[in-house]
């Protein structure tokens, strides 16, 4: 082995021990929750390692029933909201995106434009007067709230995420629909829908993660416990735990937590590409 | 490059102009259906809403009594409330200080990556993965044990429970602790820069070395110039996402921007006055006060970007 040779191996190798250790210290307290939501509770103050002598899942027993209603009814609430939100997400924004990539229309350029800037809107300017009307209409305390605006594709986002994908398919096959005879509903929803499931796969995948994390709108328009979703209901649980119960509150994080970890895991392809195509093309 | 560069080449190219086809009469038609939810939305969830709150900030309104009109007051009162100055110099802190730490961190990363690193896949994941989860309740929670008076940072230091303080409830280190949350989700913009390394051609990088170019002045020359309108693109969005930061300051906190105020985030001053204190109308000049803000300071992003991001193109 050559002087030159040796000193690039010991580079590389430097490099992935930065790497590893820099991985270490990200992941290290989300192992460390997981472990310690499994041991009794006075060790979660004392022990730092995350060797586990034995299992114990009476964190999972006591979090589970610690609040008002079982912790499944959590979430069962935050699935409800899920589902209705990628539901709307996935119709409401596909037609806009397909009018937006294939219509020629008046005021186009205009409305795409509109649309880009609703992308960058903090939510603060228009959630006052929706509360209001919400409130008025009786709807909070209701999933109504949370889902109505998906199915109004306010999630400008996805319309561009989808739009970027219609514009990649070849024009040719739209063309060819249409000479056959096809009108623009059947050429959407037989050319073009099966064609971008890739687009809608990360559009489903995204809508679940951030619905379920959601907290501002949820906080807002949920304040009776029978409708708290998971996130809701978990700070619920700080606000109204004693600090001996900081097990059971890690074992509840862990079951929010969850859900996202296996979407990420099969969804993680759908994921990377989303935000690379869209914050790149 | 992204929505944002899509608004820019919006306004550099003029609208085509032409008569109107037969084909373009179907599409007319086919395009009020296929925009229905989408205008429909835009109106009743956007832009009446917004006005309505635009009237509101005018008004004192406490959902119990009819609105009344107060003219400037609420805009007068935000010059005064000696809270809202700090809660302003907070959320500028927090973005002034964890945006461009996240930023140097998701590009650093993202080059040593790039240099054809084996187990780009598994590291790409482990450091993914916390900016999914970063938003939650649950990961607030983690942090709130974490960072306080017994909890795991302090046991990993070795502070005993007499020299070992709280970092929530240290007014000088909660706002610190709620930095290195959003530190710690720098896997988003490492993944858009990394998507962005991938795309410069490696003839630049041959046509460097072949003039005896160094690593690093390879890097100065070639890798960051062609790479600054990525690093503008996160730049915009992640000042964006800083100015309305909530969750985490609330959790962290108990939902009251404590120890004396040095977690009270614009988000979450304006959360308190309008859905605790139902002072609507203060609220909602405070949304406007925060919507001026983002639009001036995406403005000047755009204004000075013209002296330091390159466009290839």
């Amino acid at each position: 082995m050559t002087e030159r040779h040796r000193r690039r191996v010991a580079v590389r190798a430097g490099k992935h021990v930065l790497l590893t250790a820099v991985a270490l210290v990200m992941l290290y307290p989300l192992l460390w929750m997981v472990v310690s939501s499994l041991r009794p509770d006075e060790q979660i103050f004392t022990q730092a390692g995350l060797l586990l002598t034995d299992v114990d899942l009476s964190n999972y027993e006591d979090g589970w029933d610690a609040l008002g209603q079982p912790f499944s009814r959590y979430v069962l609430n935050s699935l409800l909201v899920a589902v209705g939100c990628i539901v709307g997400n996935l119709v409401s924004c596909s037609m806009a995106a397909y009018a937006f990539a294939r219509l020629e229309f008046r005021r186009r350029r205009l409305f795409f434009a509109i649309m880009l800037m609703t992308i960058m809107l903090p939510i603060h300017v228009i959630i006052v007067p929706q509360y209001i009307v919400f409130s008025q209409l009786e709807l909070t305390n209701t999933f109504v709230p949370l889902v109505l605006p998906k199915l109004l594709a306010t999630d400008a986002f996805f319309v561009f995420l989808m739009v970027q994908f219609i514009r990649g398919l070849p024009r040719e096959l739209d063309e060819a629909a249409r000479i056959d005879g096809a009108g623009h509903a059947r050429i959407y929803l037989r050319i073009i829908l099966p064609l971008m499931t890739p687009a809608l796969a990360t559009t489903a995948i995204f809508t679940f993660i951030w619905t379920w994390n959601d907290f501002f709108s949820q906080l807002i328009y949920l304040t009776d416990p029978s409708v708290y979703t998971v996130p809701v209901a978990l700070r619920s649980f700080v606000d109204s735990a004693s600090s001996s119960s900081w097990g059971a509150m890690f074992a509840m994080s862990v079951v929010s937590l969850l859900p996202v970890f296996v979407v990420f895991l099969f969804g993680q392809r759908y994921l990377v590409r989303g935000i690379a195509t869209t914050g790149i093309k | 490059m992204s929505a944002l560069g899509e608004l820019a080449r919006l306004r550099r190219q003029p609208a085509p102009h032409g008569p109107a086809t037969a084909r373009s009469k179907a599409d007319e038609r086919a395009s009020w259906v296929f925009l229905a939810p989408w205008i429909t939305g835009l109106l009743v969830i956007t832009i009446v809403p917004m006005a309505a709150s635009l009237w509101l900030s005018f008004t004192e309104y406490n959902l119990l009594q009819a609105p009344s009109w107060i003219g400037l007051d609420n805009y007068q009162r935000l010059f005064q409330d000696p809270r809202m100055h700090n809660a302003l110099w907070v959320t500028s802190r927090y973005v002034a200080i964890s945006v461009p730490l996240q930023l140097l961190l998701s590009l650093g990363l993202a080059v040593l990556l790039n240099q054809g690193m084996r187990g780009l896949a598994l590291y790409r994941s482990a450091y993914y993965l916390p900016s999914l989860l970063g938003g939650s309740v649950a990961i607030a929670v983690l942090w709130r044990q974490m960072f306080g008076h017994d909890g795991l940072v302090n046991q990993v230091l070795g502070f005993g429970s007499i020299e070992g303080r709280s970092w929530i409830s240290d007014p000088s280190t909660a706002l610190g602790t709620i930095m290195t949350l959003n530190v710690w989700t720098f896997g988003a913009p490492m993944i858009i820069f990394l998507a962005g390394l991938r795309q410069i051609p490696n003839m630049y990088y041959e046509a460097a070395s072949v003039d005896g170019a160094s690593r690093f002045r390879q890097f100065r020359s070639v890798t960051l110039p062609l790479l600054t309108p990525i690093i503008f693109f996160n730049l915009v969005l992640q000042v964006i996402g800083a100015f309305q930061a909530f969750t985490d300051a609330f959790v962290i906190s108990g939902g009251d921007g404590g120890p004396s105020d040095s977690t009270m985030f614009y988000s979450l001053y304006l959360y308190l006055q309008g859905f605790r204190n139902f002072d609507m109308g203060y609220a909602a000049a405070m949304a406007w006060l925060l919507l001026a803000l983002v639009a001036a300071f995406t403005a000047i992003n755009f204004a000075v970007s013209k002296y330091w991001v390159f466009y290839d193109d």
